[in-house]
């Protein structure tokens, strides 16, 4: 079937199969590949991308169900070859282990902020919940959050006994 | 090394330097190896066993063969080669009999992973279905199915293990220190009790995953998701007597590892496919059902424990016997019966003491490493049994291991002496006791108690571990000046997330006097770039690597001085340096720069000298000893890290339910050299062991089927399981020989949660757990016991 979608910003006209899933059809068919597989059955949110502003597992979507939406995925997120501001978060906060979580982690956190600017901590825990990291314990993740919305006054930090 | 300069003179080491990954990582230009593509390249399916122990009486593949798309279908009939890291033991696919649940049976390669599934669905095996062993507490019970009737023909490192052919034990490691029986003899009270743990799935993000490629001619080449690349290389060598240097491994980006990608896993069966395929690459990504019950897990744990006290605290004897559950093939778990064998007191001392610690073969998917490499297990039983004694002497718990931690002059289990340069657990201890407000209620936990209903506990628990790793663990760092004086580092320590390469590049700013921007270290390794590292595991990795850095720095400058010497007609001992030039002391305008000599100097009239600028910088633990095999008496360690947790959970003292209110945790890590990435790893490991604690674990049915192979029925911590509020201490005893100081603590912030957990938990209400994970229905059935009496303290038993 013939599908239409704008995947970060740009319009795509492409034939999908109809038992193919958009997880799978924005990795093979759109060549973007910062989307990952975790479980293929959303249960981990590594595959979390924002379709027509919400956050959907692209693994339990299929693609021509995304006939006519508009999407965003981790590609999207840096604007004219410089990271946003939410990415330098990440970055200067250490929310990046392994990185195979980000992609869906950003993409939770974007969502979260589009509709919340000055999320609180327990509204940022909710956004990410559906995204499962083993590396980072998520703190890191969450003053990373925090702090692109400019709510960090004071890290935790390492203390010296 | 360079351990005795004060921080305050160090510019690089100590900050949080960002990591060098991130921006490919948040960006999604990080290339994981799912990620690769080539041309022609076939995908791989796999048909795996539904039973624990069968015969498997035929398989036909003629039809998957004949659907169209098809390029390869192997069964384990045409594959004889045998794989094993310690013990080779496991054949590529299983061979006439299936010894656990999901083992691959067949493998079909085709041009889309959709035809393979189709093909994989038309292959027919006949199973015998056969009564599999799964209770590692019945090897010694007569008539027991044997998991590998062929032990005793399998090769295996006979300076290290004993496998006991005619039985189920793949290694049986024995320690003798003191004379227990002495000690028990002269002790007041003796306790004897067992703990237990299930096996564990380590959830990289990132399921296994390998592309390989068998090319006519015998060259070889891997993309795979490993944290030891030039161990799939060797062990891919011995496997299929292949020169090594006709074997290239490369590690892409890799999406977590924690001990589960510590070894070789599908890279065998990918090439082989290819070879079958006619050399074209085969891509094989695990699912997550296969990463559960395919590829290993952690193993179990039953621990007995039986010690010996006087009346003022002190333990003198301890006779401990560890059951572990190894699954159907050896992997790391002979290797992790050993090293849990020597520590398995936890960082206690003990002046007898004696350890029976069996792997042994049981027909369920197979142990391997995970961060912690069995102290996470047996750290449950000790610290379990801590506070089982103490409370039965009326002693403070956490009392009670300040009297018996190990501390300068202290004898560890294997008969090493403990210095003072060895790292301070009771400092570790007070920190932890301190940030948790141990010993007593704040008024505002008493009003919260009040407010909720809920009663709150709280606990201190120890922890310690040293690398395992052979005694000739070795590693090389390569710098390479570049044009504009900045270096390319070739290492093959793989960056797996936890942030050494960040360390590694702050180690070599901080030597050459330069800008950590100026240092790059790729993130992929290949073999055929990459001078030879052992493997990622063990928190090995800094202490080595960052030595050989250290190293290979000192090299770079010293190769650089020669140039100077040369160019500038001076002697070596008159020059100094600064980030961009080398330069006479006495002379200051009389210098060249680090880029003029980079690929070679030219003096101003064209004559050149001297060639591109290469340092090396290698490094190998020393001192370490192979164990005496009746006693393992000997030097295993080359670092050992302690630390603490504080926990404070509260419970709800009608349901069972809990939540961890606080964990503050300490570790001597040395030196701090990216005080994030310690933050980030001692978090990380902790929320890891909270899942160990609180909810993960294999659950099989009475034939061995594995119940709970997915996300919906065996979770891992999310955001909302977090403790509410979270704390880390860095203690820095120098360690002489780390890099400025350091140890590795990428593994033991998983360490000891569990029995933290259990202890507050036991605080809190009153209950005595034994098993983990500790789910508010065990809670639940603990009270039930204790309101039924059965769970009451018992007086102290005097021998």
């Amino acid at each position: 079937m013939k599908i239409k979608l704008t995947v970060n910003g740009k319009k795509y006209e492409r034939d999908a199969s109809e038992s193919k899933n958009l997880l799978h059809f924005i990795r093979e068919d759109l060549g973007l590949t910062g989307t990952k597989e975790g479980c293929g059955a959303g249960e981990c949110g590594a595959c979390t991308v924002i379709m027509n502003g919400k956050t959907v597992n692209s693994c339990l979507v299929l693609a021509v169900e995304a006939d006519g939406a508009t999407i965003q995925t981790v590609e999207g997120e840096a604007k004219n070859g410089k990271l946003s501001k939410l990415q330098t978060a990440f970055k200067a906060n250490h929310a990046v282990q392994c990185g195979f979580c980000t992609a869906g982690m950003l993409m939770s956190s974007r969502a979260l902020l589009n509709k919340n600017p000055k999320p609180t901590v327990d509204e940022i825990k909710h956004a990410i919940e559906g995204n499962f990291c083993r590396c980072t314990g998520y703190t890191q993740i969450i003053e990373a959050v925090q702090d692109a919305s400019g709510q960090l006054k004071k890290k935790g930090g390492l203390k010296r006994a | 090394m360079l351990d005795t300069i004060p921080s305050k003179d160090l510019k690089h080491i100590g900050k949080a330097v960002e990591r060098d990954d991130a921006i490919e990582k948040l960006t999604g230009q990080a290339l994981y190896t799912g990620d690769l593509e080539f041309t022609g390249m076939l995908h791989a399916k796999l048909l795996r066993s539904p039973y624990a122990r069968a015969k498997i009486k035929s398989i036909d593949i003629s039809k998957a063969q004949k659907l169209p798309g098809v390029h390869a279908v192997l069964t384990g009939k045409d594959l004889h080669y045998r794989v094993g890291l310690y013990l080779v033991d496991k054949h590529i696919m299983a061979k006439h009999i299936t010894r656990h649940f999901g083992e691959a049976v067949a493998a079909v390669a085709a041009e889309t992973p959709e035809i393979a599934q189709k093909a994989v669905e038309l292959i027919k095996v006949e199973y015998e279905e056969l009564t599999p062993f799964l209770d590692a507490t019945k090897v010694f019970d007569k008539d027991v199915p044997l998991v590998h009737p062929d032990l005793g023909r399998y090769s295996y490192i006979k300076e290290v293990f004993t496998p006991v052919p005619g039985t189920n034990i793949a290694n049986h490691t024995k320690l003798r220190k003191g004379d227990v029986e002495e000690g028990f003899r002269k002790s007041d009270y003796i306790f004897e009790r067992e703990y237990t743990n299930p096996n564990v799935q380590h959830v990289p993000m990132e399921t296994h995953i390998a592309i390989g490629k068998w090319d006519i001619g015998d060259r070889i080449t891997i993309y795979t998701s490993a944290q030891s690349p030039f161990t799939v290389r060797n062990l891919f060598s011995f496997s299929f007597g292949i020169s090594h240097s006709n074997i290239r491994v490369i590690t892409p980006y890799v999406g977590g590892g924690f001990g589960g990608k510590a070894g070789i896993g599908l890279e065998p069966l990918v090439c082989c496919l290819s070879k079958a395929a006619g050399g074209r690459h085969v891509k094989l990504q695990a699912t997550r059902e296969e990463e559960f019950s395919l590829l290993p897990c952690r193993s179990g744990l039953t621990y007995r424990i039986k010690t010996g006290v006087k009346k003022n605290g002190k333990i003198i004897a301890q006779k401990m016997t560890m059951f572990w559950d190894a699954g159907a093939y050896a992997d790391y778990a002979v290797n992790v019966t050993r090293a849990s064998g020597f520590s398995a007191s936890g960082p206690y001392e003990i002046e007898n003491a004696w350890v029976d610690a069996y792997s042994v073969y049981t027909n369920k998917p197979f142990g391997t490493a995970y961060r912690g490499f069995g102290h996470v297990e047996f750290s449950w039983g000790v610290e379990r049994q801590m506070n089982y004694i103490a409370d039965q002497l009326s002693i403070d718990p956490f009392e009670f291991r300040k009297i018996n931690a190990i501390k300068p002059g202290s004898k560890t289990m294997t008969g090493e002496v403990i210095t003072d340069h060895s790292g301070n657990v009771t400092k570790c201890m007070e920190t932890v006791a301190k940030a948790i407000n141990y010993g007593k209620l704040t008024a505002g936990e008493k009003a919260r108690e009040q407010k909720t209903g809920m009663k709150i506990g709280k606990s201190v628990v120890a922890l310690h571990k040293a690398p395992a790793m052979p005694s000739m663990t070795g590693t090389v760092v390569v710098l390479k000046l570049n044009e504009d004086a900045s270096v390319t580092v070739n290492h093959a320590l793989t960056e797996i997330g936890m942030g050494t390469y960040t360390s590694l590049r702050q180690i070599i700013a901080e030597v050459l006097k330069w800008p950590v921007e100026r240092i790059r270290i790729p993130i992929e390794n290949d073999t055929d770039r990459d001078p030879y590292d052992w493997q990622t595991v063990a928190s090995k990795g800094l202490l080595l690597s960052g030595n050989a850095a250290i190293l290979a720095a000192q090299d770079l400058l010293d190769k650089c001085y020669d140039i100077a010497a040369q160019a500038l007609r001076a002697m070596k001992c008159d020059l100094d340096h600064d980030a961009e030039k080398v330069f006479i002391r006495h002379k200051q305008e009389s210098f060249i720069t680090f880029k003029q000599m980079s690929v070679g100097y030219a003096y101003p009239n064209g004559n050149a000298i001297c060639g591109p600028v290469i340092a090396v910088g290698r490094y190998i633990a020393q001192g370490l000893t192979n164990l005496d095999k009746e006693n393992s008496q000997g030097y295993p360690a080359i670092d050992w890290t302690y630390g603490a947790h504080g926990v404070i959970t509260e419970v709800n003292p009608k349901t069972g339910a809990f939540n961890v209110i606080k964990v503050a945790s300490a570790y001597d890590v040395g030196r701090v050299i990216n005080e994030e990435s310690v933050r980030g790893q001692a978090i990380g490991g902790m929320i890891q062991g909270l899942g160990t604690a609180m909810c993960e674990g294999y659950i099989y049915n009475k034939d061995g089927k594995l119940l709970n192979p997915s996300f919906t029925d065996n979770k891992i911590p999310t955001a909302l399981d977090m403790p509410e509020e979270i704390e880390c201490f860095a203690v820095e005893t120098p360690q002489v020989d780390g890099p400025f100081g350091a140890r590795g603590v990428g593994e033991h912030s998983m360490i000891a949660v569990c029995g933290g957990v259990g202890n507050a938990i036991e605080k809190a209400v009153g209950v005595d757990l034994t098993h983990m994970p500790i789910r508010a229905e065990d809670v639940w059935k603990a009270l039930q016991k204790k309101s039924e009496g059965q769970g009451k303290k018992l007086k102290a038993k005097k021998k």
